[in-house]
């Protein structure tokens, strides 16, 4: 069986530095920082007290006060990126859409943590009785993909893959493959995250995973930069519209590019760190080249998973060199996180999508902060400055804890 | 001070996603209001938290109207 071909024709997101595509996408070719300090609770007696928030959201055009109160906001941020998704792609005003071929895959690292934390709380307080009915619903991972299939109405496959950091990947490449296996003509696909409350900050600082530059936020995420000190936690959602090509083209849609290659590995290491070499990760490159039928050569640009770690930022570059030989001194290789901070669950969707417009515009967005790259950091990152590329083929790589490891592969689409 | 009957539908408003002009004090909350039965729960939490009282499930599953709630919190509190 020949596989089907899987493009995207819709896009939406919130993040840092934007909530829309193409607000975020400029802010991230222009080098700007998301980052700032976290202003949703009290940070005061925290290590960390920078983040990436969603920045000035008027939820009402999106959502009515009643639906919103009953969901955790990882879910309006990723129904909005949805719906935001579906609008640019126009399938609403594709009258011949079959919606029992219409699928949803939009998962999330951690969940409704905010409407956890209140409920415990409310019980700790008042007792049981005291509980929402709206507890479980409002809170657990698939109630994105859920809502989404309530609003739209689409009955087809509906899923959210949970792999923390490599959630947005995993739930992309999954639905890329529904499609070309013929189980859905269009999916929804990405993920959502709002993650920086009380026990989810106090959580990764314990992990001593957070930055602690508190004094210059938009200086905190700098991948492979010598000073660098641990990522910065961020809240957003992504949300692509995949659709099988034939179904794009009969209806007449702007396609921005095609999917094309998407592999999976886990490092069988540690619970929360890379093994140095990035072995896992090298596996998962190499899985989805030969997904994609394509030589190494041909990668032109890698959105890296690129956190700011100490340990992770060497173990990726390591893995690219392992993959690509001596083309990985030629390939470009940029972490937008450097200004959007670390969506967790939302990241691979929100950096899939500045793949996808890196490969529609030609422009390479750049790493951030990176003054004094580390040692054995001599890769081509795009420091600091966005430029201009002929690039045909993109790589967008997320690892997570559990060590497990996405890559999905993008190609420029020319018919 | 308002009325027992302004906080109940004040409440049903808030809880319910509706407005003022929508609500009658017979209106049902699932007929007429679109409350399901987790909406009517939570609506019934926050009349106990409103009124400081405390609605037995037994009771709160007879409360279907505006109406309802009204007259059962002028008798229990």
């Amino acid at each position: 069986m020949s596989k089907r071909r899987v493009v995207i024709t819709g896009m939406g997101m919130l993040s840092p530095v934007g909530n829309d595509v193409s607000t975020s996408w400029n802010a991230v070719c222009a080098g700007r920082s998301g980052i700032g300090q976290i202003d949703r609770f009290d940070a005061s007696e925290y290590g960390t007290r920078i983040g990436g928030a969603v920045k000035d959201l008027d939820i009402e055009p999106w959502l009515s006060s009643k639906e919103a109160r009953k969901l955790d906001a990882f879910i309006h941020y990723g129904l909005i990126a949805a719906q935001q998704a579906v609008d640019d792609s126009g399938l609403e005003q594709f009258d011949k859409l079959d919606k029992e071929r219409v699928g949803i895959a939009i998962g999330s690292g951690i969940g409704g943590l905010e409407y956890i934390e209140k409920n415990i709380i409310q019980m700790e307080k008042a007792g049981p009785r005291k509980v929402s009915p709206f507890f479980v619903p409002a809170s657990v991972i698939n109630m994105i993909s859920g809502n989404a299939a309530i609003r739209f109405g689409y009955k087809g496959p509906n899923i959210a893959i949970v792999t923390a950091c490599t959630t947005g990947t995993h739930n992309i490449g999954y639905a890329a493959r529904t499609i070309a296996y013929g189980d859905a003509d269009v999916m929804l696909a990405g993920g959502a995250e709002m993650a920086t409350t009380r026990s989810g900050v106090a959580a990764f600082s314990s992990a001593r995973a957070l930055s602690t530059r508190n004094d210059e936020p938009e200086k905190a995420s700098r991948p492979w930069d010598k000073e660098r000190d641990g990522f910065v936690l961020s809240d957003g959602a992504g949300v692509l519209v995949l659709e099988e090509l034939e179904h794009a083209k009969a209806r007449g849609a702007t396609i921005y590019g095609e999917v094309v290659g998407f592999g999976m590995s886990d490092d069988a290491h540690h619970i929360t760190a890379p093994p140095a070499g990035g072995d896992g990760a090298a596996r998962s490159m190499a899985n989805a080249l030969r997904d994609a039928g394509l030589k190494p050569e041909e990668v032109d640009y890698i959105n890296a998973h690129g956190t700011s770690t100490l340990v992770g930022d060497v173990a990726e570059v390591a893995a690219v060199k392992a993959v690509f030989g001596g083309h990985a001194q030629k390939l470009a290789m940029s972490s937008t996180k450097s200004m959007t901070g670390h969506l967790l669950g939302a990241a691979g969707a929100v950096e899939a999508i500045f793949s996808v417009l890196a490969l529609r515009d030609g422009i390479l967005p750049p790493t951030i902060n990176l003054d004094n790259p580390d040692e054995g950091c001599d890769l081509d990152f795009v420091a600091n400055q966005s430029r201009k590329s002929d690039v045909r083929v993109a790589l967008s790589n997320s690892f997570g804890f559990g060590g497990t490891n996405g890559t999905l592969i993008f190609r420029r689409y020319e018919g | 001070m308002s009325t027992v009957e302004e906080r109940v539908k004040k409440i049903v408003c808030e809880q319910l996603g509706v407005k003022e002009s929508e609500v009658q004090n017979t209106s049902s909350f699932v007929e007429d209001l679109g409350a399901d039965s987790l909406d009517t729960v939570e609506l019934v939490m926050a009349l106990e938290e409103e009124f400081e009282t405390e609605i037995p499930d037994e009771e709160a599953e007879k409360l279907g109207s505006v109406q309802d709630a009204i007259d059962y919190i002028v008798a229990h509190t």
